[in-house]
């Protein structure tokens, strides 16, 4: 009798919780962006630029390779071997996928409008393409699955909510954004574990990641006194100051050594 | 009903010997299912599968990558609930003895708490807290489906003599000290392995667990107690021997890998097996105490052997 009270009521709790908790993979709906006064926009007449490289001082860093035998169509993907791109060197001695952006202070009391072009992320080759991106707070990332095989795409934000979507082959894009600002947002594939990406969000426009030629350009900024921040994913960040005035070009250095940074 | 006081059994309980190798196979099963999770955390597998109960909406998604991994764990594990379910059942129509007929059923509940608690790591993306107590839970269920075999084996059953300890403390006490501290210990490994603690107070308890360990394993391998005792507490040491050098690897495959993109094949093998020993190193403590239990005396309550082997004849 009562074993088979213990067996009815375990069979119930289970039955219970298993419907309670029984979700998939919800959507994860972007939350609304917080309440912002509307302030003044910036006057392109008198709008300032920082530009710059970000070097790398310390020769030829050393890379990790990465295995992929995990999923053979990953393998399948690429004709040799594959390496990390957590510090990517361009051939003249330049980093690529530092993220670079403006402090937000000093352009308190400025209104910047959302953009309407997504920003795109895609996981192609078992990798994610771009490494590094950045976005505008609740701009729209478009991300795509071009590989044929299952991936997951998993945010681990501290600002922002986290959540965690699959992505199968050929699956529709996946559009989300992120409301808060947070420099930077580890993203992974929790099915490929070498498979990790960051994104960079700021309140404002004046951001930008390096490329092949490991330059930068920030542009349309109103002359006054900034912070310079470049991010890289193995060395951190440093950081400059800079004043702009008006309609004026400043050019702005950035160095990275194994060990850390120097302006 | 089938019991004396003091827990003593009559020769009515039988030895069931197709029910005891079922308990076997079900405590071999938690253990592949023990291993299994170790290999989900050591590979950072555990939201490779983002949904649950099905894995990504199916019962059989396609084994890529972390995917074996996750989905692997969820098979074993669902082997093993519906291994418990038969067992408690079975014990429920065949097992004279009610205390392990309610120990089935706490088996049966454990393995179905278990179940949710992994189900919530994935849903709620790894809280730590729930992280550490499945876990946790899951080293209990080991030891609760070990002691279930034991329970139905020929050796529990069967009547004989039980013999005194004379030591201080009573070794019986001293074998639940070193239990406790060893689930203590694998609390504290789990939280290690979640990142909720850093490495020092589970180096101290790895200190604490060796002292009670070869404690443990010296009193009770002394030469006048039976061969059931001096065999696991032979068995401690060995374990715990193999236990400090998977540990040390482990350490250092971390440190090796802190720069890897990746899980790197010795962190995955040294962290498993370490976690794999650690369930044997409790279990076989749990073993040792129940035995202690059920064949020992202590010296203050039965001065003498003779009296204490009058007691336990029927």
């Amino acid at each position: 009798m009562l074993l088979r009270k213990l067996l009815t009521g375990t069979t119930v709790l289970c039955l219970v919780i298993l419907v309670g908790c029984s979700r998939g993979e919800e959507a994860a709906q972007p939350q609304p962006p917080p309440a912002r006064p509307e302030g003044k926009s910036v006057d392109s007449a008198t709008a300032a630029t920082i530009q710059g490289r970000v070097l790398y001082q310390d020769g030829q860093p050393r890379r990790n390779r990465i295995r992929m035998a995990a999923d053979a169509v990953c393998v399948q993907q690429h004709q040799g071997p594959v390496y990390s791109q957590e510090v990517a060197l361009n051939d003249n001695g330049t980093l690529r996928y530092v993220f670079v952006y403006v402090k937000g202070q000093a352009l308190a009391g400025y209104s910047f409008p959302t953009p309407t072009e997504p920003v795109v992320l895609d996981q192609r080759g078992c990798l994610y393409t771009p490494h590094v991106i950045g976005a505008q707070t609740n701009q729209e990332i478009k991300i795509l699955n071009s590989d044929p095989t299952t991936h997951n795409i998993h945010p681990v934000p501290q600002n922002n909510r986290e959540w965690n979507t699959s992505m199968p082959p050929n699956a529709n894009p996946l559009v989300r954004s992120f409301p808060r600002e947070e420099v930077m947002i580890p993203v992974k594939c929790n099915v490929h574990p070498w498979m990790k990406t960051y994104v960079g969000v700021v309140s404002h426009p004046f951001f930008t990641v390096t490329g092949e030629e490991g330059t930068f350009e920030i542009s349309g900024l109103p002359p006054g006194d900034y912070t310079i921040v470049a991010w890289q994913e193995k060395f951190g960040t440093v950081e400059q100051t800079v004043t702009v005035g008006a309609s004026e070009t400043k050019v702005v250095d950035f160095s990275f050594t194994p060990g850390g940074s120097t302006d | 009903m089938a019991e004396l006081p003091g827990g003593q059994e009559s020769v009515s309980a039988r030895h069931n010997a197709g029910l005891h190798r079922f308990a076997l196979l079900t405590a071999g099963a938690t253990f592949l299912l023990l291993i299994a999770g170790a290999l989900v955390t050591s590979n950072d597998a555990g939201l490779a599968v983002p949904d649950w109960p099905l894995s990504y909406g199916t019962w059989m998604p396609p084994m890529v990558g972390n995917i074996v991994y996750e989905h692997g764990h969820r098979l074993v594990a669902t082997s093993v609930g519906l291994l418990t379910i038969a067992l408690a059942v079975w014990l429920g129509l065949r097992e004279p003895r009610r205390w392990v007929r309610r120990l089935g059923l706490l088996a049966l509940a454990a393995v179905a708490l278990q179940g949710i608690l992994g189900g919530l790591t994935v849903l709620y993306l790894l809280p730590r807290p729930v992280s550490i107590a499945h876990a946790s839970l899951a080293q209990l269920f080991f030891c609760l489906t070990v002691s279930l075999a034991v329970f139905t084996g020929p050796g529990w059953i069967r009547q004989t003599p039980r013999v005194t300890d004379e030591g201080t403390p009573w070794l019986g006490r001293l074998c639940e000290l070193t239990t406790v501290a060893l689930f203590i210990q694998l609390v504290l490994g789990a939280a290690f392995r979640h990142q909720a603690i850093g490495v020092g107070p589970h180096l101290l308890g790895a200190l604490a667990a060796t002292v009670l360990i070869v404690w443990t394993s010296r009193r009770a391998r002394a030469p006048h107690l039976p061969g059931e005792m001096r065999r696991p507490a032979l068995l401690l040491l060995l374990l715990l021997v193999a236990q400090l050098l998977l540990g040390t690897g482990a350490y250092l495959a971390r440190l090796a890998a802190v720069d890897s993109s990746q899980p790197t094949p010795s962190f995955v093998f040294f962290t498993a097996a370490h976690l794999a020993v650690g369930a044997l190193l409790l279990a076989t403590s749990a073993v040792l105490t129940l035995r202690c239990h059920r064949r020992l005396l202590r010296a203050a309550e039965f001065p003498s052997v003779s009296s204490a082997i009058q007691r336990a004849t029927p």
